[in-house]
């Protein structure tokens, strides 16, 4: 056990790996990593490339990954891994979409704001829900 | 027989009815499960991505990220997740009624709000009551992806960087289990922490390239992350709240059916008991 570190890879929607590490490999924005155990704690964003894991006695496990972010403590490894692409211009693009969308959406949109109608909508829900309860409850 | 054909159809289209809701109740059952499947494989880097942030938080970094600094609250952000579809329960209505219960608070203060929002049913809600709406994603389907989050959450992070608005709530409904969903609010921005135990003694990261990068990085992903898990979380809630309510449907339909049919029965016996009395009667006077 000494000799090895916990490695954990994962995504947003799934966990990828989890186990015990001798070596891990890691393409950090500023170039490749090596991380041995006891690695002082250290954390960088990630390139798209290839996460290598020497798993000790010449096997190794590779995994591709479009990038994420990297976090090293003592006794552990994650490797934070994106599935969707992702650039600031991208990113920008995709709120300003969704922006969009909701201004096409609110197009006949006349009211103001007013607290007190919503208040009045949402009494009459519960209102309407509770009377289903009772009636149910017959 | 009066009636009779009339309560033959009806029972015939409340059984048609029944074998929908039957129906429905079948799928959200397998959808819920699938749903329930997914909510797990999110949580691994939800929790390992809050452990980051809880230390990077905790730690003394010479740059302090915006979404780490309170200020004083002017206007407030509001993510709203409901689902895209109805025949659910009261899902969306408890949800908005507990956003409305937030909004009530923050507009005794003076405190207005923008909102983000996801499904059909928060778009419509927010619309009729006249909110400012800065963003929306509707009809993300039952296994939700990253990507249709990343828009919307980085337009209200953008109004928040800035300074339009000072605070972001995530308004969604979490899943206790099956019987149960309940509306929370949660304070995304600026981030609270959760306290890590574990870890308390003075001690930082090396940040590569720099503490900003990083901390830019870390910190988007966080909040997406959160999002994303409400969002995944929320497909859960709304499969489990429409088999509930199909399945209330589908017992309420069987007590329609049983009562039409008795009072089809009822029905009959009673015309045919008349008519042997006519019959009786016309023998008799013959």
């Amino acid at each position: 056990m000494a000799n090895t570190i916990h490695v954990e890879i994962v995504s947003a929607e799934e966990q990828i790996f989890s186990g015990e590490a001798e070596m891990v490999y890691a393409p950090a924005i500023m170039g490749e990593v090596g991380i041995a155990p006891r690695h002082t704690p250290l954390i960088s964003p990630l390139k798209p490339g290839e996460v290598r894991l020497d798993m000790g006695g010449g096997k190794e496990e590779f995994f591709f990954i479009s990038g994420g972010i990297l976090e090293i403590q003592p006794h552990m490894v994650t490797v934070l891994s994106d599935t969707a692409i992702r650039a600031d211009d991208l990113n920008e693009a995709a709120a300003l979409e969704a922006k969009k969308r909701a201004e096409a959406a609110l197009e006949d949109q006349k009211s103001d704001f007013d607290v007190a109608k919503a208040r009045a909508e949402i009494a009459s829900a519960a209102a309407q829900i509770a009377a289903i309860k009772k009636w149910r409850r017959k | 027989m009066a009636g009779g054909k009339e309560i033959k159809t009806k029972i015939t289209s409340v059984q048609n009815t029944q074998k929908i809701t039957k129906a429905m109740e079948m799928v959200a059952a397998s959808k819920m499960r699938r749903a329930q499947d997914q909510m797990f494989a999110t949580r691994p880097y939800a929790q390992r991505i809050a452990t980051v942030v809880a230390h990077v938080a905790s730690s003394h970094a010479e740059y302090k990220h915006p979404f780490l600094i309170e200020r004083p609250i002017k206007r407030a952000g509001f993510i709203t997740i409901s689902t895209d579809r109805g025949l659910c329960g009261g899902l969306n209505t408890n949800l908005f009624k507990k956003a409305l219960n937030k909004i009530g608070e923050l507009d005794d203060q003076g405190i207005e709000i923008d909102v983000v929002t996801f499904g059909v049913k928060a778009l419509g809600f927010f619309k009729r009551i006249g909110a400012r709406i800065i963003a929306e994603a509707s009809h993300i389907g039952d296994r939700p992806d990253i990507s249709a989050v990343i828009g919307p959450v980085q337009a209200m992070l953008k109004s928040y960087s800035e300074g339009e608005i000072d605070v972001i709530y995530l308004i969604s409904n979490e899943f206790v289990n099956t019987m149960t969903q309940e509306p929370k609010i949660t304070q995304l921005v600026p981030v609270v922490p959760s306290e890590d135990t574990e870890l308390k003694h003075h001690w930082d990261y090396i940040y590569e390239p720099g503490s900003k990068e990083v901390l830019d990085n870390v910190l988007d992903r966080y909040i997406e992350s959160l999002v994303y898990q409400a969002v995944v979380e929320n497909v859960a809630c709304e499969m489990a709240s429409r088999m509930l309510a199909m399945k209330n449907a589908t017992d309420n339909a069987g007590d329609m059916i049983n009562e039409l049919q008795l009072i089809y029965n009822r029905e009959r016996q009673a015309s045919i008991t008349q008519e042997i009395s006519e019959i009786v009667g016309g023998a008799a006077a013959v």
